[in-house]
């Protein structure tokens, strides 16, 4: 093995992750207020999507800067998903399995942030990943339309959302979502080094973090659910 | 008639050469002014072995490595963190007076001498309290999180019956953090390639060679890796010896289960005299021992002593719950002894104390070897949560290790040998009398007499291997680099082989019997006969049940494995092997020494109510032993006092 | 009490372990663990098997040698050191499984003890504090507040185990590292070596070949002493100012 310059460490690695992490989650409220228009109606949600396009013009051309932010987001993703995988592999190696598992005893799990979604934070990073590509087939994209195609997103949203595996898809990406959250907006701000609790029950950051997951997570769902229900229509 | 006699010859006086004359004050710097430096240059030609990495050997390493030598050590553990200096509790002295409560250097100089019951020499005493402000200044300045006051100042404590505040501490691990602060800098020389660490590597024995002038030098020594198995010699221009305390020839003591005689005990059968073997101190405060499993004993912080109340019931074999033994039924006998100390009586009175009320048939708990130290009465003066602010971890460990709860129930106590005040000759440069072979930490005799005061241990230690080793080592190496020694060379060859056979000869037994089983055994002979009371009688049965022991072990011990390997039975065996003829000297050296002194008692020598009493006009000397294969050769460095008057220690 | 244990045997860092069974007929209650191994052991000899092999050196929770993972967990059910855990946390009949600390960083070398050199080299790399002897000041020429030695002190008392690395399901090293950045870097004397600390030891710790740290927190829970995880954030906020720095 090299001896790496801290610049490539563990910690920095960490740091990318946090940071993508934080950005993305920025993303996430923003996005999903703008979904809650929904509720306004076909217009409001219309004109919120097309303001989305036309933010910042004259200075920046049409869609400017939701084309900062699509990079912004896709340089997110990628350091974000680069360095999940690298730390991945390097701690299955530092854990030292011996024929597949580590040891005999089923583990008695007693740590702060153990919990399941500290362990899902992998696989469900990978559904959350699987889920965005669909997600923008579906509806940004409208490469695929189920429900039917349209040039309006509001009608694209309904369409979709009347059909219940499509709700359930996107319920369960974003219950995906909420766990990744749970256990990774806490540990993103421990990384940038906001926690100072030395208590063995965890920090005024773990509720900060579950409300951000369950904002989040809530706050997406209800639309969809809303029009399978026919609350909106 | 003096039976002892019939175990040893007695032969020349001997005088430690290296020490300087005139006001005591100045000594150590006279004598460092005339002393030789080596230039800088010179330094990386010269090459150190340090055995042992605890806190003198660590600390000299640390400092000679960052001097420019050439430094290789070795401990036993797997990081030099581990050494046993790390279990030290208490606390460290130093004469700084921080409290302005009239401490001095001359003061602590006194109490440790005295404390000593005026078996120490004055003139290293005197250093040691000089350079004790040095060592609280070193350590803070490597991040050692001492104790402070609010402003921020550190803070102190008393400790061990003085009536200055000079103790240094960190809550209860004092050792820990002190280790910690010279492992950091030790690890640091190691990361900058001076010091070449080798650990899990134990020494087996020492390498003289004469020089082409006949002089005999200590030039390297033999170890086994203990992890491989391979025998190893390793050479360089001299070697310190730093390997601690010798306290587990008692199988239970307060030592870790590692702790060993083997590296100075074959350096004492190469030549290097053995001062005061027999001087053991025996701490009150130890969890009792609670069945024939038992590896090992815990200390309990002597403050304890402060707030608790020790007792028994009136009635021997009374074995009712204490909580129904009325109060005119119970014996506070610290208190009805010694009035004026009571339960604060120093370490060996309180330790016999014990000792006699279970004699007596009235100690408590299994066995009955136990004796009560209820905090009732200190709960109800102060609170319970005053206790446990105070005493919480304390008691915590308690009830971990016993079970019981020590709020509800009183506690219960025993003695527990704890250190060794006896160890290699040394002379005033911590040089052996061999050549080249310096002694540093418990593993010496130097500065305790015949008992050693709280907190004065680590002081020692650091001492030693902070401020006086690296002087008097380059004085040493001034004259270096000495020939090399080529690895063939015979004294090599001979050592290695000597190695090579008792380690073959140990797995060949094959006998019926464990190491342990001997070791227990041993313990209990020791514990028995030469442990806090001693007498004529019981020293000569000893001797002749440990020739017995010994007899029986190298034909029956039961060794498992191999040599190349990791084969932890092996290394025990080892270690055994040596305790027998160390614990035959400790027998012969309290049968010498008629006399009552500090951690040594013969019951012959008492007062009529039972105290210690010396004999200076006969036993004011350091016993150093010369080993010899039947009967070991005592050579008597007088004591003379210039500074304090030798007077009878009394606590009534 | 009666006991079945199930010991990891391995008999050097290049042979494969198994898991072996063994049962203890007399087991008191008021043993520690590790009295209970030796008592395995001196049967083991006597009927002429290989001892199991395992560290321990104080046995009174201080040096950090013992450790071994106890029904899946470091240093077993109670939060102390396998030294100090006694068989009466344990039942008559209980099936005991015993194992070495896992990690790549920390190979084994025979049955239940491993190789902890790598936490030496992450203190080479710059868990110290330059102070060559003789040259350090007066030492209350500096105060320093008594909170932050209390919690420098706190941090200090890491006693090296490794049972943070054996808990974490990263294999890393994070708690060990960051319970030194912290004691140092809260003194005084600590702040002039402190970007360099952080950079070199974290430098070291992942060259060692230890895991991220994913923040799990089951280091805290399994470590002895009670190293609290906000010293994990003190490494993270040192190497974030070391980083913007340099
Ligand atoms: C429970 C307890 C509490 C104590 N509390 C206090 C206190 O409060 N204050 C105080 O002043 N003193 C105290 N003491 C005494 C003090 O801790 C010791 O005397 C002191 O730490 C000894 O330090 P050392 O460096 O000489 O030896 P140690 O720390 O014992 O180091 C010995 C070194 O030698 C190595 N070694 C040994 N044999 C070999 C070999 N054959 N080959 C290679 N290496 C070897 C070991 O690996 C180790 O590195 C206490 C002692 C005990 C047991
Ligand atoms: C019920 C939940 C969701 C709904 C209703 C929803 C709806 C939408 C709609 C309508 C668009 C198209 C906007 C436009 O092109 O104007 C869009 C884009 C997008 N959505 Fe969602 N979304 C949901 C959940 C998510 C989730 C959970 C994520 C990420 C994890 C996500 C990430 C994105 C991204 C990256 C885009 C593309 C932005 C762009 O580049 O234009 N969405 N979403
Ligand atoms: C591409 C798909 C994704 C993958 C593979 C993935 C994977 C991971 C993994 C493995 C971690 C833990 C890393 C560690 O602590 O070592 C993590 C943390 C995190 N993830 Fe994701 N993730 C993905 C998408 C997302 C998204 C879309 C968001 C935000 C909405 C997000 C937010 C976070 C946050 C905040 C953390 C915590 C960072 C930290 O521990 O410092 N992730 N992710
Ligand atoms: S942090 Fe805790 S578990 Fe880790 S090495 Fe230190 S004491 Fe052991
Ligand atoms: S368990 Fe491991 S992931 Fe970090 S917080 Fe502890 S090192
Ligand atoms: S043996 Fe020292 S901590 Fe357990």
């Amino acid at each position: 093995m090299t001896r790496l310059p801290a610049q490539r460490s563990t910690v920095a690695l960490k740091f990318l992750m946090a940071v993508t992490g934080l950005i993305m989650v920025g993303y996430l409220l923003l996005h999903m207020y703008g979904n809650l228009k929904v509720f306004a109606g076909q217009e409001a949600l219309d004109d919120y999507s097309h303001h989305l396009r036309t933010l910042g013009q004259p200075y920046l051309p049409f869609g400017g800067a939701l084309w900062i932010i699509r990079v912004l987001l896709l340089a997110s993703i990628i350091g974000h998903a680069y360095a999940a995988v690298m730390l991945w592999r390097r701690n299955r190696k530092a854990a030292g399995f011996v024929g597949g598992k580590r040891y005999h005893s089923p583990r008695g799990s007693r740590g702060i942030q153990r919990s399941y979604a500290s362990f899902t934070l992998r696989w469900g990073g990978v559904v959350i990943l699987l889920f965005v590509i669909y997600h923008l087939l579906h509806l940004t994209g409208n490469q695929i339309h189920p429900g039917g195609a349209s040039d309006s997103p509001y009608e694209r949203l309904v369409n979709g959302f009347e059909i219940w595996w499509v709700v359930l898809s996107y319920t369960i990406a974003l219950l995906a979502v909420g766990l990744h959250l749970w256990h990774g907006v806490w540990s993103a701000l421990t990384t940038l080094g906001a926690n100072h609790s030395g208590t063995r029950v965890g920090s005024r950051l773990t509720p900060l973090s579950w409300i951000v997951a369950g904002v989040i997570t809530i706050g997406f769902l209800i639309p969809p659910w809303a029009i399978l229900l026919g609350i909106v229509d | 008639m003096n039976m002892a006699l019939d175990f040893h010859v007695v032969g020349d006086e001997i005088r430690d050469t290296a020490a300087p004359a005139g006001p005591i004050e100045k000594r150590w710097d006279e004598h460092r002014a005339h002393m030789n430096l080596v230039n800088p240059a010179n330094r990386r030609k010269l090459s150190v072995i340090m055995v042992g990495t605890g806190l003198a050997g660590a600390s000299a390493a640390a400092t000679l490595g960052e001097a420019g030598y050439h430094v290789k050590a070795f401990c036993y553990q797997d990081s030099p963190r581990r050494a046993h200096s790390i279990a030290a509790q208490g606390g460290i002295n130093a004469a700084k007076n921080y409290r302005n409560d009239g401490d001095s250097i001359y003061r602590l100089f006194y109490d440790t001498v005295k404390g000593g019951d005026f078996r120490a020499r004055e003139s290293n005493v005197y250093r040691l309290a000089q350079v004790s402000v040095n060592i609280i200044d070193q350590c803070v300045a490597q991040g050692v999180p001492f104790a402070r006051e609010y402003g921020g100042l550190l803070d102190n404590r008393s400790f061990g019956g003085v009536q200055v505040s000079r103790t240094f501490y960190a809550r209860g691990q004092t050792g820990q953090q002190l280790l910690i602060g010279a492992y950091q800098a030790l690890e640091r020389q190691i990361g900058l390639g001076t010091v070449e660490m080798n650990t899990r590597h134990e020494m087996l024995e020492l390498i003289m060679v004469p020089d082409a002038d006949g002089t005999e030098r200590a030039r390297g020594i033999i170890v086994r890796d203990m992890v491989t198995g391979d025998i190893e010699t390793h050479l360089a221009d001299a070697v310190v010896l730093a390997t601690g305390g010798y306290g587990n020839v008692f199988f239970l003591s307060t030592n870790a289960m590692g702790s060993n005689v083997t590296a100075t005990w074959r350096a004492h059968r190469k030549g290097a005299y053995f001062a005061n073997p027999c001087y053991t101190q025996i701490h009150p405060t130890c969890i009792p021992v609670s069945g024939d499993y038992q590896s090992k004993l815990t200390l309990m912080s002597e403050s304890l002593r402060n707030d608790g109340r020790i007792w028994v019931p009136k009635k021997a074999g009374d074995d009712r719950l204490p909580s129904d033994i009325p109060e005119d039924e119970r014996d506070y006998y610290l208190e009805r002894i010694y009035p004026a100390f009571g339960n604060l009586v120093p370490r060996d009175i309180a330790s016999r104390a014990a000792k006699y009320q279970c004699d007596a048939g009235k100690g408590v708990g299994p066995g009955g070897l136990g004796v009560f130290l209820d905090f009732a009465e200190a709960i109800e003066r102060l609170g319970r949560p005053a206790v446990e602010a105070k005493y919480g971890n304390l008691f915590d460990m308690y009830a971990r290790i016993t079970g019981e709860d020590p709020y509800t129930q009183p506690m219960r106590i025993y003695p527990a040998v704890h250190y060794t005040m006896g160890g290699l000759w040394v002379d005033y440069d911590l040089q052996s009398n061999l050549t080249g072979l310096f002694v540093a930490g418990e593993a010496n005799f130097s500065d305790h007499g015949a008992n050693r005061l709280g907190a004065s241990a680590l002081m020692q230690g650091l001492a030693d291997g902070y401020f006086v080793l690296p002087y008097t080592l380059a004085n040493y190496l001034s004259h270096a680099p000495y020939e090399k020694v080529p690895e063939d060379h015979p004294r090599v060859v001979e050592a290695q082989q000597a190695v090579e056979e008792r380690v073959q000869k140990l797995l060949s037994i094959n006998g019926t019997r464990t190491v342990d089983s001997f070791h227990k055994e041993l313990g209990q002979i020791m514990w028995d006969y030469c442990g806090m009371e001693r007498t004529e009688e019981g020293l000569i049965k000893a001797i002749q049940m440990i020739r017995d022991l010994k007899a029986e072990f190298w034909s029956n011990v039961k060794v498992t494995g191999e040599a190349e390997e990791f084969n932890q039975t092996l290394e025990r065996a080892n270690r055994v092997g040596d305790f027998f003829e160390l614990g035959e000297l400790m027998c012969i050296d309290a049968l010498n020494r008629r006399e009552s002194c500090g951690g040594h008692f013969r019951g012959e020598s008492q007062t009529e109510d039972g105290e210690a009493l010396r004999h200076d006009d006969e036993f004011a000397y350091v016993a150093a032993w010369e080993f010899a294969d039947s009967q070991p050769i005592l050579h008597k460095e007088p004591l003379e006092y210039e500074y304090v008057e030798m007077k009878a220690r009394s606590y009534k | 009490m009666k006991i079945t244990v199930r010991v990891w045997r391995q008999k050097n860092a290049e042979s494969k372990g198994e898991m072996v069974t063994y049962g203890l007929e007399d087991v008191s209650e008021h043993m520690s663990f590790l009295e209970m191994l030796d008592v395995l052991n001196e049967q083991l000899t006597l009927a002429g098997d290989e001892p199991v092999a395992f560290d321990s050196d104080c046995r009174e929770g201080i040096c950090g040698t013992c450790g071994v993972v106890i029904n899946g967990i470091p240093h077993g059910p109670e939060v102390t050191t396998t030294c100090q855990l006694h068989m009466r946390t344990f039942h008559d009949g209980d099936v005991i499984d015993i194992e070495p600390w896992r990690a790549g960083a920390f190979p084994v070398v025979k049955d239940l003890v491993v190789d902890r050199g790598a936490f030496d080299r992450i203190i080479q790399a710059g868990g110290y504090i330059t102070a060559p002897t003789g040259s350090a000041p007066e030492a209350n020429n500096i105060a320093v507040p008594k909170e932050d030695a209390d919690h420098a002190f706190e941090a200090a008392t890491c006693i090296g185990c490794g049972a943070c690395v054996a808990a974490c399901p990263n294999g890393s090293a994070m708690l060990f590292t960051a319970a030194k950045i912290t004691h140092l870097g809260l003194l005084p004397q600590g702040q002039p070596e402190r970007d360099s600390r952080v950079l070199g030891m974290v430098e070291q710790m992942d060259f060692e070949g230890f895991g991220g740290c994913t923040n799990i927190g089951e280091c805290t829970a399994a470590c002895p002493k009670g190293i609290p995880l906000d010293v994990i954030s003190h490494l993270y906020r040192d190497m974030r100012n070391a980083l913007t720095k340099a």
